[in-house]
């Protein structure tokens, strides 16, 4: 463990990696939040998987293997698919997420086409296209990591400088179109960035996993607050994490694609949130509701015994035994309830195997039957 | 044509059918993108039954992965229900995870000649005639024919069979279930039916290509007819269609046939999205022109309507007048406007005026009677 700590600052490649890794899973995870929001997530599955015919495009056109020149091809090719789809979905009754398929799909399978030529003529595997499927972060050199950090630094300071608009457009377009702002070529900017984000992590994650990187930290990072500016920064960091965990993963290990390890971490990630989050976490839902059922019981049972005691002149000194309760329909878990409110001091059990209620127990039903029930202590909030 | 050839195409025309059958199903339910999902799932379940049968194309195989991608459809839907998520991001949590899985699997644990990453994502088609299926001496062809002519029978049988029920469910969900026809039952049977059909086309095309078989033949016949049995066979047609087409191109060019065939299947829904006569590209584009130039003759006449027989009538009805700050329009459109509105004998021109004749009346009172 101290060695890869030490190896992370002294070790040139695996800095570069991690370096690497975590910069693609910033930018696509603050980008993500976006995608996810305007429910748009799959949307970059179709925009990374429509990105390899751009890349062996690129590399057949102009021979070059220049990371620079294969990221613009694969630019230009994602950004042609988003349009695209916007097109079909606009002018036809096609559904939006047979569109994403379809373009996705084809494209894709365009891509393989030109692989396979590529390989035949110009020897693809040593241009290391391969790479772009599955992702290698071993591949990263110095100068992808300057074209990585240029490209995510401008995406987002953009993010940063149009966050007001961006945010209405996540949440309230309809609002931006009164404002008289310019919603159409917002909408393409936000696609642009999108592209940009996903192109720059292809050659780590490669285009087929890509749309994992937006979707779950973004998935995951919601779970943990309800605010734009805390979800973004999370989802970044989450990304970042998951990125620089998968790509020293598969540095250290060898023969683990880069690509299907980090998704994987960033998976895990997801699911712990999912369950573990706080507020609306699965676990923490989960033992609200079991509280709140007790609390309910708790209440039937006690104005139940309240009502029987009421009748009598002494109400603190008339037991009754569990079996009348359960004939007035007091929910399951009577025992346990009982004990509960035993322990509260509410309710005693008689030496005959009967139940009495306290004198603190008679003002407590009072005030239930009367006041209604007890408050809960936090609204649920999902 | 060779016989291996031969056999190559009839393997491909199979599997595009297939696909292209349930695939049509999936595009009218909005399911659409539940076929990548699956495509990408069954991947492990492949690699895991792999591991324990040893041989890719046993269906001991075929029913072991084609479970795994019900699971998936199982764990997008409990995602989903959770609330936690929206569904479109479900399907992508969950389908590059269980993809993940696969590839480290492939590559790991496996890691030999039959099954590696260049199947996965190219099928091995062109090495399909080699896998005979061979029966007490007797050699009866190339065994992914059987299995994919096993699995589109099958493909045909239940939508034959259940044609009332799937057609009810997929239209009319609500209806079906108080009907009592079981939606969620017909939904898990196509579901499984996808698997199946994806897990049996994996060997053929690879599984992200299974997708394009799915849904652009469906997608094109979507955009020719309004009747589901006519688009069923119209989906098979560009099926088979794609299939030829892909493995032409595929030997044309000697590349791989899988991306060949997904290249034939956007292409063919290029030509149909362009050229369908109600709802392709162009007839769109053109109806939409038309019903601008015919709202702009309504207007034109609501205008003229308007000024009849008032004292501005001499100056508004002037064509000159009618762009700039009357109408709103531009020079030329006004001049095709006008033109256009003479043709249809809704207004009279005599030199720069216009009036209005009785059809023109009609037709500007009877649009502001709506």
């Amino acid at each position: 463990m101290t060695q890869i700590l030490i190896d992370l600052v002294t070790d040139y490649t695996l800095r570069t990696v991690a370096l690497g890794s975590a910069a693609l899973g910033l930018v696509s995870g603050a980008l993500g939040c976006f995608a996810v929001l305007r429910r748009q997530s799959l949307l970059g599955d179709a925009i990374s998987h429509a990105a390899l015919p751009g890349i062996v495009l690129a590399f057949l056109l102009t021979g070059s293997k220049t990371p620079l020149v294969l990221v613009l091809g694969a630019a230009l090719a994602g950004w042609a698919a988003a349009l695209l789809v916007m097109l079909v979905v606009k002018t036809t009754r096609i559904k939006p997420d047979a569109a994403l398929g379809l373009v996705l799909s084809t494209f894709f399978g365009f891509g393989l086409l030109l692989m396979s030529i590529a390989q035949r003529s110009a020897g693809a595997a040593q241009a290391g296209l391969d790479r772009f499927l599955f992702g290698q972060a071993a591949s990263l050199v110095g100068s992808d990591l300057v074209t990585m950090a240029v490209l995510g630094g401008v995406v987002l300071i953009l993010l940063l400088v149009l966050w007001k608009e961006l945010k209405l457009l996540a949440f309230d377009p309809d609002f931006l179109v009164a404002l008289g702002l310019p919603v159409r070529s917002l909408d393409v900017l936000l696609t642009t960035l999108l592209v940009v984000a996903i192109v720059i992590g292809l050659q780590t994650v490669g285009v087929v996993l890509m749309s994992a990187m937006l979707i779950a930290p973004a998935a995951a990072a919601r779970q943990w607050t309800d605010r734009l500016g805390r979800m973004v920064l999370l989802a970044g960091l989450f990304g970042a994490l998951s990125g620089l965990c998968g790509a020293v993963l598969s540095s250290i290990v060898p023969h683990l694609p880069t690509g299907p390890t980090i998704v994987l971490c960033v998976t895990t990630l997801t699911v712990v949130s999912l369950l573990g989050a706080p507020h609306r976490g699965l676990i923490a839902v989960w033992l609200r509701q079991q509280r709140g059922r007790r609390r309910l019981q708790r209440d039937a049972v006690l104005a139940d015994l309240y009502h029987l005691a009421a009748q009598h002149a002494q109400p603190d000194r008339a037991p009754h035994s569990a079996r009348v309760l359960r004939a007035m329909g007091t929910p399951a878990g009577l025992n346990r309830t009982l004990a509960h409110l035993t322990g509260e001091g509410l309710v005693r059990r008689t030496s005959d195997g009967r139940w009495r209620l306290t004198l603190a127990g008679v003002a407590a039903g009072r005030r239930l039957v009367t006041e209604g029930p007890t408050p809960a202590d936090r609204e649920d909030r999902s | 044509m060779t016989t291996p050839q031969l056999e190559i195409l009839a393997i491909a025309v199979v599997t595009a059918v297939g696909c292209a059958l349930v695939g049509s199903f999936l595009l009218l339910r909005g399911m659409a993108m539940m076929s990548d999902a699956i495509s990408h799932a069954i991947l492990p379940g492949i690699v895991i039954a792999f591991l324990i049968v040893g041989d890719l194309s046993s269906p001991w195989l075929v029913v072991a992965a084609a479970a795994m991608g019900v699971v998936a459809v199982i764990l997008v839907e409990l995602l989903y229900r959770t609330g936690r998520v929206r569904e479109d991001a479900a399907i992508g949590l969950v389908f590059p995870a269980l993809f993940s899985l696969g590839i480290i699997l492939i590559t790991r644990v496996v890691g030999n000649v039959h099954l590696d990453t260049d199947v996965v994502l190219l099928g091995e088609l062109a090495f399909a005639p080699f896998d005979r299926l061979v029966i007490g001496g007797h050699d009866l062809g190339p065994r992914h024919l059987y299995l994919m002519g096993t699995i589109t029978a099958i493909n045909l049988l239940f939508i034959v069979t259940f044609y009332k029920e799937l057609k009810l469910a997929t239209f009319d969900a609500g209806l079906a279930a108080a009907l009592g026809f079981a939606p969620a039952a017909i939904h898990y049977g196509l579901m499984l039916l996808v698997s199946i059909t994806a897990v049996g086309a994996f060997d053929a095309v690879g599984l992200v290509l299974v997708v394009a078989l799915m849904i652009a033949p469906a997608a094109a016949a979507y955009l020719l007819t309004g009747r589901l049995g006519r688009m069923l066979w119209l989906a098979a047609l560009f099926g088979l269609l794609t299939a030829a087409s892909g493995l032409w191109l595929a030997t044309w060019l000697d590349a791989s046939i899988a991306g060949s065939m997904a290249t034939c299947a956007g292409l063919l829904f290029a030509a149909v999205y362009m050229l369908a006569p109600r709802h392709g590209l162009l007839a769109v584009l053109l109806r939409r022109r038309r019903q601008r130039y015919q709202f702009a003759q309504t207007m034109l006449a609501i205008h003229l309507l308007q000024h009849e027989g008032r004292p501005e009538e001499a100056d508004e009805a002037r064509v000159d007048h009618l762009y700039g700050r009357h109408v709103g329009w531009d020079r030329p459109f006004t001049t095709q406007v006008v033109a256009q509105a003479v043709a249809a004998e809704l207004v009279i021109r005599r030199d720069d005026r216009l009036t209005l004749t009785d059809r023109g009346r009609t037709r500007a009172a009877q649009a502001l009677a709506l």
